[in-house]
């Protein structure tokens, strides 16, 4: 609690202490009202104070202002108790909500704490001093200690180590470093001393983007935060006017009309019930908590949610749209099976890899992979790289040819076709054929999982565009269940794509584009909703989607689902729960039943319930 | 021009009212009150000195709750 909390606390004491030892003594009149006017000021006095401001400000519909007039009102009606108690518990319902939104915000803070206070640099005289990270330039030596956050992203220069990337991904998987690799800031150094080359600024680096990003998230309203800031607008002043209309109108009614008694007294207290319950606190406050909530416990999990809005189109997804490549599988090529005819395997590899040597196709980097050993780049000569076909070069004097089958017949060297699923690298030897190595892309590990999940959290349709041959494309889709495919696309074909989903799918369904940022920024940015995944380090991932999967596992696709469908259901259940209390409370208020406990509790017990119940988005790791 | 300035304000209803009023204030093109963070983020029109503009903000947010606090 803090100072201005403590000192409300105080007060609630006292005036509590004081209406406890007035209920047992027994004094009447003038004296009375003046020994009740201890406790009622004791809490009051700042919200009158307030008040008289407001009207002087002209802002006359505020809620100091209600209580002011409620309470006023209710004391010269006589009831020094209920009007002393109703400060009171209002008192009470604010220190409350202060305490609360207060501690969920350090919640989220403690959740979101990844931002590092300080780099070790080496000064002159050899010590390790810390500064602000701020003062580090590019290209500048930092020493990250065992258990520290690298503060800066760089490149190790010296030492090794293994990392928690956990605050950056949501996974404690630990990542293996040494000289020469590339880290990311907000990692935790485990075990080793590190010194690394920063690459970037520290407010360009990825720790303090991401909590850029979290912390500005909330600024992008949603449709219910909007839906409430109106409602607000208008209730309080609604109910207001009908409190007025309540105390007049049935008195004048009842004098005038039909001849009874105006039984104002009655009426009045009425109204003044009326002006407890209209307070909209409960909403306004417990919405964007539900939101926050929920955005800072899936930034926890590695879901970077740019917007509150985001999370709501979201929760309505229906359609899921996926890149292949990177996305569903791991964008690595791999060698996957040789199909020699008539030299050893290891032999046809060999040639293949010397051929490709100079080449930097990701298929000849599979190549070199698979080989294994290193080049002797002097036994190849005579390389020629033809675009579109392949590569012909002379290893060991002999003329290999390595290539696709259009190169093969270009060649006139008659091979024959690969049954199996992916790309066909050919080889010919002095214009012999020998054989064929099969090249392919491997799946996520838990791609399959990630298309169930999907479906068992109610997608209706999971559809994969690629711009890989359909052959390729159909084989993925069929081992992952993907229920539609379209291959063989350009990026701009992916567009056309994408609006034709928009098109076809019911107005409140949403679709999402889950791709791997680089490529696909014009389809993320035109789907309703575009995940980014394995984003992490990449700047332009970031820039364009909305909701950015810090790790590439397929399966946080859904996870941020479930996590977008439990906090929305919050901030649904607490719009209908608070204001289905309030409009019973008012219609009970309005007949005479309910009383000034009853109204207290629409007030400050929704609240509180509403409050707490929001807090409840935080926790989504159980998802 | 877009700058964002931590705030001081107890609830939200309040958060909500002094985003209305930063946003009627002269100069400025947009304001963004996060009761969450405590930030109010305030796009300026261009040519405006946002020095200026922020002093006429906080009058105006002052008028409608006067508890409120921007720091500048």
């Amino acid at each position: 609690m803090n100072k201005k909390q403590k000192k409300v606390l105080q007060r609630i004491i006292i005036s509590f202490v004081c209406l406890i030892i007035l209920e047992f003594i027994p004094v009447d009149g003038y004296i009375k009202f003046a020994l009740y006017m201890i406790p009622y000021l004791v809490i009051g006095y700042d919200i009158l104070r307030k008040a008289m401001k407001g009207i002087l400000n002209k802002q006359v519909f505020d809620e100091n202002f209600l209580m002011a007039v409620a309470t006023v009102g209710a004391i010269l009606l006589g009831d020094y108790k209920e009007g002393t108690a109703v400060m009171l518990f209002y008192q009470i319902g604010e220190l409350f909500q202060s305490y609360a939104v207060g501690k969920s915000r350090r919640n989220i803070s403690e959740l979101m704490d990844i931002r590092p206070d300080y780099a070790n640099i080496e000064n002159e005289s050899g010590e390790v001093e810390q500064v602000d990270p701020d003062e580090i330039e590019i290209g500048q030596i930092i020493i990250v200690k065992p258990g520290e956050k690298i503060p800066i992203d760089g490149i190790v220069v010296e030492g090794k180590t293994t990392l928690n990337t956990s605050a950056l991904t949501g996974e404690s998987l630990p990542r293996e470093v040494t000289v020469g690799n590339e880290v990311m800031s907000g990692c935790i150094n485990l075990n080793g001393l590190l010194k690394v080359q920063t690459t970037k600024e520290f407010g360009e680096s990825t720790v303090s983007k991401i909590l850029d990003l979290v912390e500005n998230a909330s600024s992008k309203k949603s449709r219910s935060e909007n839906f409430i800031s109106k409602f607000a607008k208008y209730y309080t002043p609604a109910v207001c006017y009908s409190a007025v209309a309540l105390a007049l109108i049935p008195p004048i009614i009842s004098v005038l009309l039909l001849n009874i008694p105006a039984n104002w007294e009655e009426w009045i207290f009425r109204a003044l019930t009326f002006l407890v319950i209209s307070c909209p606190c409960a909403l306004v406050i417990s919405i964007p908590l539900s939101f926050f909530a929920g955005i800072g416990g899936a930034s926890h999990e590695g879901v970077l949610v740019k917007g509150s809005n985001y999370l709501e189109t979201l929760a309505q997804t229906k359609y899921v749209v996926f890149d292949k490549t990177g996305t569903m599988t791991q964008g690595v090529f791999e060698v996957s099976g040789i199909h020699h005819t008539t030299i050893a395997q290891d032999q046809l590899l060999e040639y293949a890899a010397l051929a490709e040597s100079y080449s930097t196709h990701p298929i000849s980097k599979s190549l070199q992979k698979a080989y294994g050993k290193e080049i002797d780049r002097n036994r190849v000569e005579d390389v020629q790289e033809i675009s579109g076909h392949g590569v012909i070069a002379k290893v060991d004097g002999k003329n290999i040819a390595v290539g696709n089958i259009k190169l093969m017949k270009k060649l006139n060297v008659e091979c024959t076709e690969c049954h199996s699923v992916g790309t066909v690298v050919h080889l010919a030897i002095d214009g012999h054929y020998a054989g064929h190595i099969l090249i392919s892309d491997l799946m996520k590990p838990h791609a399959k999982e990630a298309i169930a999940a999907l479906k068992k959290i109610g997608i209706k349709k999971t559809i994969m565009l690629t711009g890989d041959q359909s052959s390729v494309a159909n084989q993925v889709a069929k081992e992952l269940m993907i229920d539609e495919v379209h291959s063989e696309l350009l990026p701009g074909d992916k567009v056309d794509k994408i609006e034709k989903i928009l098109q076809n799918k019911e107005e409140k369904d949403k679709v999402a584009f889950v791709g791997d940022g680089i490529n696909d920024a014009p389809v993320l940015s035109r789907a309703d909703i575009g995940i980014a995944m394995g984003a992490l380090g990449s700047d332009a991932a970031i820039e364009a989607a909305d909701i950015v999967l810090m790790d590439d596992d397929p399966l946080k696709i859904a996870k941020a689902i479930k996590i977008s469908k439990k906090c929305i259901r919050i901030v649904y259940e607490n719009i209908y729960f608070a204001i289905g209390i309030k409009l019973i409370c008012l219609v009970l208020g309005a007949v005479g039943i309910a009383n000034m406990w009853v109204a207290i509790f629409a007030d400050v017990g929704v609240m509180v319930i509403a409050v707490l119940n929001a807090i409840r988005a935080l926790y989504v790791s159980k998802l | 021009m877009k700058k964002t300035y931590k705030i001081e304000v107890d609830c939200a209803n309040c958060a909500n009212k002094m985003e209305e009023a930063a946003k009627k204030t002269e100069g400025v093109k947009n304001a963004i009150v996060n009761f969450m963070t405590l930030k109010m983020t305030v796009e300026f029109e261009e040519g405006a000195d946002p020095k200026i503009v922020m002093q006429k903000v906080l009058k105006n947010c002052k008028v409608v709750e006067d508890d409120c606090e921007i720091f500048l």
